[in-house]
């Protein structure tokens, strides 16, 4: 009975990676003494937002940079519209994309340049074509020729989302997107982001400290401590399960306290 | 154009981005070779008025400067072509495309390939017109010589990449300390006979050492010597395997302690 059970059980959980977008299983960094993440397994729906919650040091950025090849990982597997990373990772990347606060774009060429190198990167077909809708999109029209050394953090921020979406990703890695941008700005960002999701069906993963933005565009949050998913769900079911009216006070509550009760 | 093509042309096409945006950069890639011609063309015709020896053999100075500027310009370009990317964090994005590292390590030469022809053609038409002296009177051989040394620098420009990569741009020195410890060895203004044997034995495993005898050979016995042309290539391979082999056990190195983010000014 009890390996019937198991059988189903692993049968539906195959299913649920071959559906997902992003599959992470048993995923494990370590720095010598240092565990960076511990062991995390979820998924990540087709044309979904899902948030990585957490402090720093949760581990948030490093799970991103294993998705995307920088960060070897301890153990785990990371399977990505269906592939192994580890085995299909460069054919993965040409339909992925990213963008962090902890690599920037060169500053001594103008964005135009910028966009135009990652463009033939990626293998995009009409270039000018690509750039000037992006431009658009995100308000660059004006700075394409300016050198992104004289921009602005959020004009330099808007650039980098512009590279993030160059080559129409179908799943979009993005750490702390609307950092540096003001509430304005930022929340006109976050209508790009929400257009481009439901147009191209392209699925989000999303590390932020900002519960605002958690709270408006993720299906799902994944809250994570010192390197594990210490529980998950809807923003809602959040907020009913802590007893909490916003965002910021389940992830105070998560910090200090930890978890109600243990991630399913 | 196939996706590799494709790729590594972009990344060229990111430095020349950066070379031709830039007068002050441009400018400084011309200047140094030429001063180097200048000066050592100064002394060569100085020497000609002084020993019969040079008199014989006009240009073998500044034929030396020239070549070993191309060693040097080869393995610094591909050296300060990856510290832009450190300089700029733009490691993190660029190989987080599919550029794969075979690509990247191609590109990296191709830049280096790019900044050298740049930086050292305006030199030689120079001392054609300023000292009468060609370079390009080498023949043929010039281009065994010149891809010869493009190699050597490849070789050594890629081990210092991958130690940046590893150690952060603490290790950023080696790019001018390895190529300078090469220069005594590597026979530039004097034949390798001249230096004390076990310091000949050291000699005769640098490639660039194969091509200094070669061009000495062209222009005082005006002979071209395929069997250093061979060695010179045969140890080039392994000094190629060395740089690549070093290039990517510093990658998965740098992957593994997470490096690839965090490397940067």
């Amino acid at each position: 009975m009890d390996a019937t059970v198991n059988v189903v059980t692993a049968a539906n959980a195959q299913h649920d990676v071959a559906r997902a977008a992003i599959a992470v299983d048993g995923l494990v960094k370590r720095y010598r003494d240092v565990v960076a993440v511990d062991g995390i397994t979820f998924t990540v729906p087709h044309g979904s937002f899902t948030a990585l919650l957490g402090g720093n040091g949760a581990g948030k950025t490093t799970t991103i940079a294993m998705m995307l090849g920088l960060v070897l990982p301890t153990a785990g597997r990371i399977t990505i519209l269906g592939q192994d990373f580890a085995t299909h990772g460069k054919s993965l990347l040409a339909q992925m994309n990213f963008q962090s606060p902890y690599a920037d774009l060169p500053r001594r060429l103008t964005v135009r340049q910028n966009l135009t190198i990652y463009a033939r990167l990626y293998g995009v077909k009409a270039v000018k074509e690509r750039i000037a809708y992006l431009a658009r999109e995100l308000d660059l029209d004006t700075l394409l020729n300016r050198p992104l050394g004289e921009l602005s953090a959020g004009q330099r921020t808007r650039a980098g989302l512009a590279k993030a979406f160059i080559n129409r990703p179908r799943v979009v890695l993005l750490d702390e997107p609307t950092a540096s941008l003001d509430p304005d700005t930022a929340d006109w960002v976050r209508g790009f982001l929400s257009r481009y999701a439901q147009e191209e069906h392209a699925t989000f993963l999303i590390a932020s400290h900002n519960m605002l933005e958690v709270e408006r565009l993720c299906d799902r949050v994944l809250m994570m401590k010192l390197g594990r998913i210490v529980d998950s769900g809807s923003p809602k079911e959040l907020l009913a399960k802590y007893g909490r009216t916003t965002l910021e006070d389940v992830f105070l509550d998560v910090a200090r306290h930890g978890p109600l009760e243990a991630a399913p | 154009m196939s996706g590799s093509l494709r790729r590594i042309g972009a990344v060229m096409l990111r430095h020349w981005y950066l070379i031709a945006g830039s007068w002050p950069r441009f400018l400084d890639l011309c200047y140094w070779p030429m001063v180097q011609m200048i000066l050592w063309g100064f002394i060569q015709t100085f020497l000609i008025q002084q020993s019969a020896f040079f008199a014989q053999a006009a240009g073998v100075l500044l034929a030396g400067v020239m070549l070993w500027d191309v060693l040097f310009r080869g393995q610094i370009g591909l050296a300060i072509s990856f510290f832009e990317e450190v300089y700029s964090r733009n490691l993190g994005h660029l190989l987080a495309t599919p550029l794969t590292i075979g690509e990247y390590m191609a590109a990296l030469m191709s830049v280096s390939l790019m900044r050298t022809v740049v930086g050292l053609f305006p030199a030689t038409l120079f001392a054609i017109w300023f000292f009468g002296f060609s370079l390009y009177s080498l023949g043929l051989a010039l281009i065994v010589f010149f891809f010869s040394l493009m190699a050597f620098g490849w070789a050594i420009g890629l081990f210092v990449a991958g130690l940046v990569m590893r150690y952060g741009l603490g290790a950023e020195s080696f790019a001018w300390a390895f190529i300078f410890a090469l220069a005594p060895l590597s026979g530039v203004y004097y034949p390798i006979s001249i230096l004390p044997v076990w310091v000949q034995a050291l000699s005769a495993t640098i490639p660039a050492s194969y091509v200094f005898e070669g061009m000495r050979a062209v222009l005082i016995d005006h002979s071209v010597r395929l069997d250093l042309m061979a060695i010179g290539a045969a140890l080039n391979v392994v000094w190629l395997a060395v740089g690549v082999a070093g290039f990517l056990i510093f990658h998965r190195q740098a992957r593994e302690r997470g490096m690839l983010l965090q490397v940067g000014e």
